[in-house]
């Protein structure tokens, strides 16, 4: 009778277990799943659990192909400035801008490309170098921020970067978006739609540039040999604009 | 003595001030989120003090570090509590009906938090008179751009 007992108390508890693996399989199922079966191997898009803290695992980057770039398209300008509702106070010159249509010329050649330009997200940023607060800062993953609640809006960042990425904020805002928090008196710039990343996707700019098949931008994990972006990178090469700064971007450019 | 007596008379004249200034602000109703099925993370009470040191907290660590399904975060405050009233309306921050601001302006404590966060959920958020603008802004700028044949500044 012991005997017997013990053998159904050790049964239930190992359907108890085999039935917990499998609801903690299926609970777990609908987000990893996604990621795993679509894009986790690949390493395009973000696979880390809400509660995991970004690591240096990955980088996180950009490859443009400036020859699928048409002159004069601005789909991810406009996918960017709605996604972070930017708006225009009628002066160009110190409105805010995260991405801008930039035309190169090569002078010895001639040869001309239109290409996206924005915060290349650098190893070694040169923000990060001069900003006084500790409000300029690289994430683990490769991206560069800007820590609003510590910015007192110096514009030392602003003078330091080669790329002239940063926007600082002359007016009061309003109506701002609830994943791009944004206000009079700092200074921001691309945040490679940070949120989007951690949730597992890609900035609005790839995504725009792709739904309208211009297949233009890659978003990807640096670090992974397996990614979209690595592997075109090591296929066909990609550039950093000034490489001579060796600043290590994580924004790369083809066709320049 | 007469200094002494002075000060009581001013001592006294402070707190009849200060009474009957809190006697003209009405006491703040909290606004309960329309779907009942939705809790909040802790009792009225432990949010009504300790608020501040959950979402400074989980702000950091949703910053620099990317955790972004904490309990706590002001998003999720703003999108259970600011609805729209009866007649339709939303309230914005400046508006004593704001469910931050009721509390706020009655213990007379001055937050920033809303220079830079949306101060109401996503859904009710209305941009698009601005798209035109900025979309016109950015053509002229490109025009400019490619007459000039260098970087846009």
């Amino acid at each position: 009778m012991a005997n017997s007992h013990d053998t159904s108390t050790n049964t239930s508890r190992r359907d108890f277990l085999s039935k917990a693996v499998v609801a903690g399989t299926i609970t777990i199922a609908p987000g990893v799943l996604l990621h795993t079966t679509a894009q986790a191997a690949t390493g395009d898009v973000s696979t880390k659990a809400g509660d995991e803290s970004v690591s240096s695992k990955n980088r996180w980057g950009m490859l443009i192909d400036t020859a699928k770039c048409a002159t004069g398209c601005t789909d991810c300008v406009d996918a960017c400035n709605k996604e972070n509702g930017l708006v225009s106070h009628g002066r160009p010159k110190s409105d805010t801008q995260y991405i801008r249509k930039v035309t190169l010329k090569d002078k010895s050649t001639g040869h001309e490309s239109s290409l996206p330009l924005m915060c290349q997200h650098c190893e070694t940023a040169p923000c990060v170098d001069v900003c006084p607060t500790g409000a300029s800062f690289v994430r683990e993953d490769g991206i560069a921020l800007v820590d609003k609640h510590i910015c007192i809006g110096c514009r030392y960042c602003m003078m330091a970067c080669p790329y002239k990425a940063r926007s600082f904020v002359h007016e009061e805002v309003e109506n701002q978006t609830l994943t791009a928090p944004r206000g009079k008196g700092t200074v921001e710039s691309c945040t490679m739609c940070v949120t989007r990343v951690d949730n597992g996707g890609i900035p609005a700019c790839v995504e725009a540039c792709t739904a309208e098949n211009h297949n233009a931008m890659i978003f990807g994990d640096l670090n992974n040999p397996n990614s979209t972006i690595s592997v075109a990178l090591k296929e066909q090469g990609g550039k950093q604009l000034r490489p001579d700064l060796k600043l290590n971007t994580g924004v790369r450019y083809q066709g320049l | 003595m007469t200094r002494f007596l002075r000060l009581i008379y001013v001592l006294i004249g402070l707190t009849l001030l200060s009474t009957s200034a809190i006697a003209e602000t009405p006491f703040p109703t909290i606004h309960e989120p329309s779907d009942e099925s939705k809790k909040c993370i802790h009792p009225e009470d432990e949010m009504r003090r300790n608020h501040m040191n959950y979402i400074l907290h989980e702000r950091d660590e949703t910053m620099r570090e990317g955790i972004r399904n904490e309990p706590a975060s002001l998003a999720n405050c703003i999108n259970c509590h600011v609805e729209p009233n009866a007649q339709g309306e939303i309230a914005g921050i400046d508006s004593d009906e704001h469910f931050c601001n009721a509390c706020h302006q009655y213990a007379s404590v001055q937050i920033d938090c809303f220079q830079c966060h949306a101060d109401r959920p996503q859904k009710y958020i209305n941009r698009s008179k601005h798209s035109s603008s900025i979309q016109q802004q950015l053509q002229q700028t490109l025009a400019a751009d490619t007459s000039n044949k260098g970087v846009n500044q």
